[in-house]
């Protein structure tokens, strides 16, 4: 049995798409949500094998649920809207329908699904959620973390400094730090640069929690934060850092 | 732009140029074979037509630059018919006292003296034509910078057009209460049926609405109605929005001013709470002044400047402004966990 899971904001378009999944038996609805944050959830509980997505959902995004899921199903996104990134790589993801979804192409969709391994499926969405973040144009306002079953939104005006921590980027603010998969690359990329440094291959800073920086050993430094943090600076993180502070 | 500019600039550098050139050759051969063919010596010829050839071309370079630099607009004859006399009697002299000079022969002097009313007669006649085909060319560029911008301006009207239609239309919204219409179809088909003409009636009356039209408080609100009942069936029980009307009758506003101020708070109700959202819509007049407050749940913590809704109530303030020239119409306040957009619409007295 295959397990489904349809996540959308309106009651109606969730009934649709589970009265289109009724031709497949073999398929089995085990869950409806109306947020991301219900979705991210039932994700982690039921481990579905599909997904049915819609962009523009409360709270956070498709595109950001799908970034805080450990192992990404396959996906077939549903959006009233010819999404920028769904256009772009859709060869990366499983397959996305237009609303209003007409009964022949969600088929097509779903046996596109059931024609490709599992485990390949899972691939698209992965490499599907790195084009995204690769591309991701906008400027980044908020920062998503997950701790055990719970979501935590963080503004980036709360972020005090980003660590690189392995595989992860570990956030902290001033009511503690979480863990995020990602890259330091990807923050210094995404990150307002009048705002952040990247003082160090394993440290950005925010430029207005330094309190002083101070010199350590040769050659290099620290800053001291406001939070009583001490981060090493390079040499070259410290030429970065001089520079956004004169601007 | 700058293309544009730049084009004309090159293309009438390198039509000066070859003018230019043309006038130089042809005139220095033809006045060196009339010369010699009326028995002036080799050399004479040679130089008489060179230095002849060589002040005409300035002469004419210079009258093209004086037109295309000071382009007259008015008595543009007699301006350009002095200017060519005058480069012609200078050129004239220039050219006679050269040569005097160069060929220092008083016969030579007095043949030049003799034909000056023919040199006289074919330089005004050159300079002349130069001065002609400048001002065409000049005018011919005009008229067609003319038809360009005509046509950029034309095309930008057409997208603010096009983009306002877009506007009304919302996809957004039409596709996705086409799509809850979709599932309706075989669940509930007269709700389905309903929500149809609900649709209809709300695209018809936004396709007829002008953005400088006023319309009365009823009218409005009959046709935020519409909107809200649609809303109603897509997002079923969660979505609870009540309007309180005190003593607005007779009041007027712009058309659809309310509706986006609506579709916000909706959005941000719904999208920040999974729960039952309540959205209240107050409308009171207070002396001159229609007052409209909407206000819905918000969660300040989840909440990030979204771009989008920023736009929306730019583009309200915008209206506002270019409607009744003020700035301070539009009021929003985001409290802990309440959202308030207020707009207050000037009324006649």
């Amino acid at each position: 049995m295959i397990k489904a899971l349809i996540i959308d904001d309106e009651p109606l378009a969730r009934s649709i798409v589970s009265e289109y999944l009724l031709d497949f038996p073999q398929i089995e609805v085990v869950k409806e949500c109306g947020d991301g944050f219900e979705a991210a959830k039932a994700i982690a509980e039921v481990s579905p094998d599909l997904i049915f997505l819609d962009v523009q959902m409360p709270k956070i995004t498709g595109f950001e649920l799908l970034e805080l899921i450990e192992e990404p199903p396959a996906v077939i996104f549903t959006t009233a809207f010819e999404e920028f990134a769904l256009r772009a790589f859709e060869q990366h993801a499983v397959d996305y329908l237009l609303k209003p979804i007409s009964k022949a192409r969600f088929v097509k969709a779903v046996e596109k699904f059931l024609s490709q391994s599992a485990s390949s499926a899972k691939e698209k969405t992965k490499s599907f959620i790195e084009k995204v973040q690769e591309k991701e144009e906008n400027k980044l306002d908020r920062v998503l973390v997950r701790t055990g079953n719970n979501i935590k939104i963080i503004p980036v005006e709360k972020i005090n400094y980003l660590a690189a921590d392995d595989d992860y980027v570990s956030v902290h603010t001033d009511e503690g730090s979480a863990l995020k998969k990602s890259t330091l690359t990807f923050f210094e990329k995404n990150l307002d640069p009048d705002e952040f440094v990247r003082v160090h291959r394993s440290f950005i800073v925010r430029i207005d929690q330094i309190i002083r920086i101070e010199p350590y050993e040769k050659e290099s430094h620290k800053v001291i934060l406001k939070d009583k943090s001490s981060i090493s600076v390079s040499k070259s993180g410290y030429a970065k850092l001089k520079a956004a502070l004169e601007k | 732009m700058l293309q544009t500019n730049q084009q004309p600039t090159i293309q009438r550098n390198r039509f000066l140029l070859l003018s230019c050139s043309i006038i130089f050759v042809g005139w220095s051969i033809i006045q060196g074979g009339l010369l010699f063919w009326y028995g002036t010596t080799l050399y004479a010829a040679i130089i008489d037509s060179l230095i002849s050839a060589a002040v005409i071309t300035i002469a004419c370079y210079i009258i093209a630059s004086v037109l295309y630099y000071y382009q007259p607009q008015k008595e543009k004859t007699t301006y350009i018919l002095v200017w060519v006399i005058s480069l012609t009697i200078i050129s004239l002299a220039v050219t006679r006292y050269a040569i005097a000079w160069i060929i220092a022969s008083e016969g030579y002097q007095d043949s030049i003296d003799y034909s000056l009313p023919l040199r006289f007669l074919a330089a005004g006649l050159l300079i002349g034509c130069m001065a002609i085909i400048n001002v065409l060319w000049n005018i011919q560029q005009n008229n067609r910078e003319n038809e360009s911008r005509k046509a950029d301006a034309e095309k930008m009207a057409r997208e603010a057009e096009l983009y306002s239609l877009r506007q009304k239309l919302q996809p957004h919204f039409l596709f996705n209460s086409l799509n809850s219409i979709i599932a309706l179809i075989t669940q509930k088909p007269d709700l389905a049926r309903t929500m149809v003409f609900q649709l209809s009636d709300f695209l018809r009356g936004t396709l007829h609405m002008d953005d400088q039209q006023l319309l009365d408080i009823e009218d409005e609100l009959e046709h935020l109605q519409l909107y809200i009942d649609i809303e109603k069936v897509r997002f079923g029980h969660r979505l609870n929005i009540t309007i309180d009307k005190v003593d607005a009758e007779d009041a007027q506003l712009p058309a659809m001013i309310i509706q986006p101020l609506l579709e916000n708070a909706i959005k941000y109700g719904l999208y920040n709470t999974t729960g039952q959202v309540d959205i209240q819509i107050n409308v009171t007049k207070q002396d001159n002044l229609l007052n409209i407050n909407i206000t819905n749940p918000f969660d300040i913590d989840s909440q990030t400047k979204q771009k989008s809704s920023g736009f929306g109530l730019r583009s309200i303030e915008r209206r506002l402004f270019l409607i009744y020239g003020r700035t301070d119409l539009l009021h929003t306040n985001a409290g802990k966990h309440i959202f308030t957009a207020s707009i207050s619409i000037p009324q006649p007295e």
